[in-house]
């Protein structure tokens, strides 16, 4: 049975755990919801396809270039494609308030465990669906004229990868803010998704919106995500754009994680 | 296993600073079973938060299993296990899933994690429910995966937040069968809080007793109710036997108390080992004629103690 030598051991073990090793451990608990339930994973799927399907098709009307249906998908599909990843990890609070108010929360918080590998990891999760969500409507937009570019698509999901943990860490320390009431961390996370999804022209160019609209859009750090996805997803790497994006998604990122760690050590349960 | 110097917790709560612990002073010896009693808002939690290292201190310094826990919070967190007040299991997950991913929250490889998980299902009844949804077990059985995955990295120091608050009383009894075992077993350290009397009474062999941020008594649960309140034996007596009595009475105990009634009268007085003394005390008293109506005998309570020291009561309900 267990002797003193077998905890000297297990401590051993413990003071070799990583930042990464930790990441990896906590994206595992949490992607068990998904393994455990598929259904959600299949439903979330449809979602996307069933916006792209009934939206670009009106867009292509509304936005006739003549360049037909094919060119609309390159506009657009980038755009769902941000669309989801700030739909999926606005919502990584949601699942922590969940475990904040039945108690799972704070047995995690009294492990090991380095709390940004919590954000982090929590926030990963929320990604995973996505790569997969982005990759079947990339798929699935081909046979309609939208131009395939693999290398380009990878960069293009590493940036909303790195942007996502941003947003993610941020839902996560607003749901710690909200804990004792749980429809503002929802009132607050609708109030802020709809005018940032607009306001980076991320379903319709703003081009011919008005001044103050176009003002507010270069304020907005999903602006540049979203035109560093549709200049990678139309195949250019060389473009000021896909800069700009990469440093807003480092930016949005590191502000994500502060604010996030902040949280967690500072707020009491 | 614990050393504490003025820990000191206070609170901003809009424009009001709420003192939560005021400078605590505590050692804990390894081995010992020690209960934080005290009401709801006593600092309890708050002092457990900061021992193991859930909560900075604002002020003063703990050493937790032999680590600072301001310098190196994650190294107090690996060596000790924490069990809080709410369900520590995951709702939406599965038994054997929680227990796995917890020992590798822990370091634990997964063969490790494996044999221990195995081992926890066995000594804490839950066997055949491995792959069951936490959402789905009873309150009970909620309970000791919650030990369970406090345990599964073998820690030295249990840390348990009001472990049994609204369980029935057999699985509060089962609850403390396992952690008793616990103890016997491995020598485990157990630092608990509690609000339930007869739980600290009954179970910690050392009762720590705080109140608005303060330790205010430690010692055995025995020895706190000897000092701070006594055992009490009450004697009815016919009003004419009453001299008689109090002669006796006086040379026996103290504070000696008479409640008048018709005809015949109740004295109280306290003394130091109960058991012994009422016989004795009936001796004396029948040696000197007096015949005694009644007699009763009340040992205190902690709740005595509680009263005693600060003038209130801790029982449930009434108003801290």
């Amino acid at each position: 049975m267990s002797t003193i030598t077998d905890s000297a051991a297990t401590s051993a073990r413990m003071a070799r755990s990583s930042l990464l090793g930790d990441i990896k451990a906590v994206w595992t608990r949490e992607t068990l919801t998904i393994l455990r339930d598929p259904f959600s994973l299949i439903f979330s799927l449809i979602q996307p396809l069933v916006f792209l399907g009934l939206f670009a098709p009106l867009l292509a009307g509304v936005a006739d270039d003549g360049l037909g249906f094919g060119s609309t998908l390159q506009f657009f599909l980038p755009g769902v494609v941000v669309m989801i990843t700030m739909f999926g990890t606005s919502m990584t609070g949601a699942n922590l308030q969940f475990e904040i108010m039945t108690g799972a929360f704070e047995r995690i918080l009294a492990t090991p465990l380095a709390r940004q590998a919590l954000l982090i990891g929590r926030a990963l999760k929320e990604l995973t669906p996505l790569v997969v969500q982005a990759l079947i409507i990339t798929l699935v937009a081909v046979p309609f004229g939208f131009d395939l570019y693999p290398a380009h698509i990878v960069l293009g999901l590493l940036i909303l990868g790195v942007f996502g943990v941003g947003v993610g860490a941020l839902s996560y320390a607003l749901a710690i803010a909200t804990r004792k009431n749980e429809w503002a961390f929802w009132a607050v996370q609708q109030s802020l998704l709809f005018p940032l999804l607009i306001l980076s022209g991320m379903m319709l160019p703003l081009e011919t919106g008005p001044d103050w609209m176009q003002a507010l859009s270069k304020v907005n750090p999903l602006t540049y995500i979203v035109d560093a996805e549709r200049v990678l997803f139309s195949g250019t790497f060389d473009d000021s754009a896909v800069v700009y994006g990469i440093v807003a998604a480092l930016v949005t990122c590191a502000v994500g994680l502060w604010v996030g760690v902040r949280t967690v050590t500072k707020s009491i349960l | 296993m614990i050393h504490t110097q003025q820990l000191t917790r206070t609170f901003e709560s809009g424009k009001e600073t709420v003192e939560a612990v005021r400078g605590i002073d505590l050692d804990v010896a390894e081995g010992e079973l020690v209960a934080f009693l005290g009401p709801n808002g006593a600092g309890k939690s708050t002092t457990l938060r900061m021992l193991t290292s859930l909560l900075p201190p604002t002020s003063g310094t703990a050493t937790v299993a032999g680590i600072d826990v301001t310098a190196d919070p994650a190294g107090v967190r690996s060596r000790i296990g924490y069990i809080g007040q709410k369900d520590g299991a995951g709702h939406n997950y599965r038994v054997w899933d929680e227990l796995l991913m917890q020992g590798r929250f822990y370091g634990l490889d997964k063969q490790r994690a494996t044999e221990r998980a195995d081992e926890l299902l066995g000594t804490l009844d839950l066997e055949g429910m491995k792959m069951r949804k936490v959402s789905t077990l009873s309150g009970g059985q909620k309970r000791r995966l919650d030990i369970a995955l406090g345990l599964i990295h073998e820690p030295a120091l249990l840390f348990l937040d009001e472990p049994s608050t609204g369980m029935d009383p057999q699985n509060r009894a089962n609850l403390w069968d396992h952690i008793l075992r616990l103890r016997e077993e491995f020598g485990t350290t157990i630092v608990l809080t509690t609000h339930y009397l007869e739980e600290a009474d009954t179970m910690a062999e050392r009762v720590v007793v705080i109140d608005h941020g303060r330790i205010i008594a430690d010692d055995t649960a025995e020895a706190l109710k000897a000092e701070q309140a006594g055992d009490r034996i009450t004697v009815t007596v016919s009003a004419d036997d009453l001299p008689t009595t109090r002669e006796v009475v006086g040379q026996a105990g103290t504070e000696v108390e008479e409640v008048p009634a018709d005809g015949c009268a109740a004295i109280s007085f306290r003394v130091d080992a109960g058991p012994v003394a009422l016989p004795r005390v009936l001796h004396a008293l029948g040696d000197k004629g007096v015949a005694v109506n009644a007699a009763t005998l009340k040992q205190p309570t902690l709740d005595d103690v509680f009263l005693n020291l600060t003038g209130r009561s801790l029982r449930e309900g009434a108003e801290a």
